[in-house]
């Protein structure tokens, strides 16, 4: 099995099938039938990338299992036939989640999509991966529960895919990011056995084997069910709208209000280009002419989030706000937080194209990244946006250019690489919430130490030793294949994280 | 390895020429040939699917995806080829060269709905309609080209022929007026005596609701009651007017009591909406001209249209003669003219401010938002607020009620397998709100609808607001009209 990725860019002759990819075939046919099956080139070109465009590579076959038993035997017959496999949700990851790096076979698991169990005594629901994240919380309207971790691409991503890249959200700063919320996971091991990790039950003995699986992006398993705790919805909200006149002024205030011992339910940071971007698009009233503001959301009970909204409101103002305004209606939240959730692809008004990064810093150093930010952005001559989850510092940098233009394309890379080192240099990391992928593989020996890496190549090989599942994500060891690790030719339009 | 020549090798080298981009195929596995014997339908032809579409149309989609969970067939299939995020990756890779137009491409293409739910989901304001219209209008012109035919009989004889003359419709409806009265066609459905139609027709008789007594034609003018507020023209449409005219007699009575003058011109023709989208341009613009003519004039200060489809093709003339003739700058000037008085039933009312209804009507309802008018038209809080007015009239929500019910134009005559299945969905949803009426503002989901549930044995009624809103203005019951 040679998996040499190349770009379908370039042109691309077809290969003949062999004998052994049609015995494959009528294998899977025989599991998933016809329906459940895509193996011609003009019906496999779409699941060629997902939501991170730069690297392509078209999967052999693409396979629509509906239950765990079609999951076990499709994964069963790639591994006697040597055939590398991967699984795929919506297809939102900005990381290249979901990218064949290998080619071989993509079990995309849309059709497995039912919500399984609420108990709400218990506070939890079992549901399979293929669910989109918001419909569990459209499901659950009503109950007085949630699903709280809210990436802001929940209207279409699944929450299989969240539990692969431990997703965050607006709201991981006061409710975790999905890891903290999943109770337990029925898996397809590499190898095609099915295992249950973790329960319905909080506090069990043993090794936190859920903790492990969570965010390895599919390289330990693929995940057929998903134990999920259930949030309940906060008695009160207070949500508001800071003005400032400056980047720093805002994100100073950032600091005084964690420093405060407030913990916000949401504290996200948009600046005057991304303001620009958003208004044109949803006609909220945002002041065009202010540095930045800052969307804060406190809730809890009605009687706490009134004072704390009278104290975040006075340290605003302490730190030069203009103004603070406040969402009077359910109608005004709701609005603020569209704006706030379609930000990335409402770039799309603003330029040809973009690259969204994902960096973490430590709160106290935002200041220096943003002032970072800047200086790079004007050294290359590249426009640069910030929209980010301020309150745990997860940046996410969006340099604007035109993928028509290849000059201006090699500056864009330079100046988000040099953002990322600069990340990790700070003491943070190249990714809060993406995932590694294949996009930040080469930033793995960077981040962690070799004995680290050897580590993790461990666990790995004890998970997924034949290297068939996800191979080339996540490590840059990873693999046994012979992968050739992809160039990287240019960054490409991302949106939504 | 090689042992059978697949038809893609053959194409795909005597398609380099004009393909700089390379065509895909499978990858390294190569379980099968790509794009297995079919033919590329514009190889030779003097026609390239898509090639006159803006490519900036498509530069604005940055493959976020957050468009695939609105759409309706990607939720019942789950494919990436059938959402909104595969569709323009497919048809951009056709435009690109990389795909031919192969039969599998057209499947899911021809699958698209139309219905515009992506548009709204879509942060970076990809116009998708404008993508995937001129696109199957090239579909079809290749696809005649290849047939030598320029379109079948039904499009000939159905769409072209009866949907556009609600006289003709009317004619046309009489058997079926007379097989409900006598119950025959109860006994044809039973004894399987329909399934002897062609399959088209066999759906349209299946979509024929229990049709009311027509209302007597419209006078062309109706006064105002008391003082005078407005002075409307009402748009009857073809085929609502010849199956749901009561509700058109409904829609001029509520603009009476609002203080509206209504004229209703006997010269105004169907809206055009199903030759525009299914390519004919020539005839729609023809029909936009004669409404244009018909319709407005000075003293008019709006076009008054209670269904959905109507009014958002009405809305889109401007747009129409841009694209269908672009030199004729007097006729783009005087459709958009035409265009921006165009204002749904619902709309209107709310923008003049409505005379609150006062006769009581104790009903649990519910509401389903048709695709042209919240994706299209973007009018979702109208109706319900107008419905709110009403006295007793409780309205729960419907799940999912922004998710096509599968209507769409003649998409349920010419993809049935797929409206069907959406139908379903639909039916479930209205089922489990408890309701016992289905309000609606548009003639194609209440056929679509009214099927589904007559099907299922639910014997709950499908309104249009304006049904609601008249019987309470009068003072009038519900079975007035339900007849129970």
């Amino acid at each position: 099995m040679s998996g040499t990725a190349s770009s379908v860019q370039s042109s691309v002759s077809p290969v003949p099938p062999s004998a052994a990819g049609r015995q494959l075939l009528a294998e899977l046919r025989e599991i998933v039938g016809e329906e459940g099956l895509l193996y011609n080139a003009d019906e496999l070109l779409v699941y060629e990338c997902d939501g991170y465009v730069v690297e392509k590579k078209i999967p052999d076959v693409v396979v629509f299992p509906l239950n765990t038993d079609q999951v076990v035997q499709v994964v069963q017959a790639c591994n006697r036939h040597n055939v590398p496999f991967v699984p795929r949700g919506a297809g939102t990851s900005l990381a290249g989640g979901c990218l064949p790096v290998g080619g071989g076979v993509m079990i995309t698991l849309t059709r497995m999509k039912r919500i399984l169990e609420v108990n709400l005594r218990d506070r939890y629901a079992v549901v399979e991966p293929g669910l989109v994240n918001v419909h569990l919380t459209q499901h659950l309207k009503g109950t007085g529960f949630h699903y709280a971790p809210d990436p802001s691409s929940q209207g279409a991503c699944t929450i299989g895919g969240n539990v692969a890249t431990n997703s965050g959200g607006p709201h991981t700063l006061k409710y975790g990011v999905t890891v903290n919320h999943v109770l337990g996971v029925e898996v397809v091991t590499a190898e095609g056995e099915v295992l249950e990790l973790g329960g319905a039950v909080e506090d069990l003995p043993g090794y936190d084997l859920t903790g492990l699986f969570v965010g390895s992006e599919g390289t330990f398993g693929l995940c057929t069910k998903v134990i999920v705790r259930l949030t309940p919805d906060p008695e009160a909200y207070r949500t508001m709208l800071g003005v400032f006149e400056t980047v720093a002024d805002a994100t100073r205030a950032i600091s005084s209000i964690i420093g405060a011992g407030i913990i916000p339910a949401a504290l996200e940071l948009m600046d005057q280009g991304i303001v620009e971007a958003v208004e044109e698009a949803y006609h909220f009233g945002f002041p065009l002419d202010a540095g930045a503001v800052l969307l804060i959301e406190v809730d809890g009970l009605e009687v706490a989030v009134g004072e704390e909204a009278r104290q975040i409101i006075e340290l605003c103002e302490q730190e030069g706000a203009r103004e603070v305004r406040r969402a009077e209606t359910p109608a005004e939240r709701q609005l603020l937080w569209k704006c706030r959730k379609q930000a990335f692809g409402a770039i799309g008004r603003l330029s040809p194209s973009y690259c969204t990064q994902d960096g973490v810093v430590p709160r106290t150093r935002l200041p220096e990244i943003l002032e970072f930010i800047a200086e790079s952005g004007s050294r290359h001559g590249i426009r640069i946006v910030n929209v980010f989850h301020a309150g745990d510092g997860n940046i996410h940098p969006i340099l604007l250019f035109d993928e028509r233009n290849p000059e201006q394309v090699q500056r864009v890379m330079r100046a988000s690489d040099e953002i990322l080192t600069k990340c990790i240099e700070l003491g943070g990391s190249v990714t809060g919430e993406h995932g590694i992928g294949v996009e930040k593989l080469s930033f793995m020996s960077q981040l962690f130490t070799p004995d680290s890496i050897e580590v993790m190549t461990r666990v790995r090989q004890a998970l997924n030793s034949g290297g068939l599942l996800s191979p080339g994500k996540m490590l840059p060891t990873a693999g046994a294949c012979g992968m050739e690790h992809i160039e990287r030719s240019h960054p490409g339009k991302q949106a939504a994280s | 390895m090689s042992d059978e020549a697949s038809p893609h090798n053959q194409s795909a080298s005597s398609e380099a020429t004009h393909s700089a981009a390379g065509t895909a195929s499978g990858g390294t596995l190569a379980v099968l040939p790509s794009a297995t014997g079919q033919q590329p339908a514009c190889a030779d032809g003097p026609i390239t699917a898509g090639s006159g579409i803006d490519y900036g149309l498509f530069l604005d989609c940055v493959h976020c995806g957050l468009c695939t969970s609105a759409c309706p067939t990607y939720l019942e299939t789950g494919n990436e080829n059938d959402s909104p995020r595969g569709r323009i990756y497919l048809m951009r890779s056709v435009v690109d060269g990389r795909l031919d137009l192969t039969e599998s491409v057209s499947r899911h293409l021809d699958l698209c709905l139309d219905c515009r739910s992506c548009e709204t989901a879509c942060p970076s304001g990809v116009q998708y309609g404008r993508l995937i219209e001129p696109f199957r209008v090239d579909m079809q012109r290749i696809k005649a080209a290849e047939s030598g035919k320029k379109s079948s009989w039904f499009q000939r004889l159905v769409l072209y022929g009866l949907f556009p003359y609600p006289r003709r419709l009317k004619w046309a409806l009489l058997p079926a007026r007379l097989m409900q009265w006598t119950g025959i066609d109860r006994l044809a459905r039973a004894t399987g005596l329909t399934k002897l139609l062609p399959r088209q027709l066999q759906r349209m008789q299946h979509l024929l609701p229990q049709l009311r007594q027509p209302a007597a034609q419209l006078p062309e003018v109706l006064p105002a009651k008391g003082t005078r507020r407005a002075r409307v023209a009402l748009f009857t449409g073809c085929v609502a007017d010849a199956m749901f005219s009561q509700t058109g007699a409904a829609t001029a009575r509520v603009l009476q009591a609002n203080g509206c003058e209504v004229v209703v011109p006997r010269t105004q023709a169907c809206c055009g909406a199903i030759h525009y989208h299914s390519g004919a341009g020539d005839p729609a613009l023809a029909l936009a001209r004669q409404n244009l003519e018909s319709l407005l004039s000075d003293d008019i200060d709006a076009i008054i249209v209670n269904v959905a489809g109507c009014g958002s093709m009405l809305k889109d003339y401007g747009h129409m003669a841009r694209e269908l003739a672009p030199d004729d700058t007097a006729q783009i000037e005087q459709l958009e003219q035409f265009a921006a008085k165009v204002r749904d039933i619902s709309e209107f009312l709310s923008e003049l401010g409505p005379v609150a209804p006062t006769g009581s009507l104790p009903l649990k309802a519910t509401y389903h938002d048709a695709c042209h008018l919240c994706h299209a038209q973007q009018i979702r809080s109208q109706p319900r607020e107008l419905l709110g007015l009403i006295p007793d009239l409780e309205l729960v929500p419907l799940a999912e009620s922004e998710v096509c019910c599968g209507a769409a134009g003649s998409y349920n005559l010419m993809e049935p397998e797929m409206s069907d299945r959406l139908a379903a969905r639909k039916l479930q949803h209205i089922v489990d709100t408890g309701a016992e009426a289905v309000i609606m503002g548009n003639a194609g989901c209440s056929l679509q609808i009214q099927a589904a549930l007559r099907d299922g044995n639910h014997p709950i009624p499908v309104l249009h607001p304006v049904d609601l809103l008249d019987l309470s203005y009068r003072g009038l019951p519900l079975s007035t009209i339900t007849g129970k």
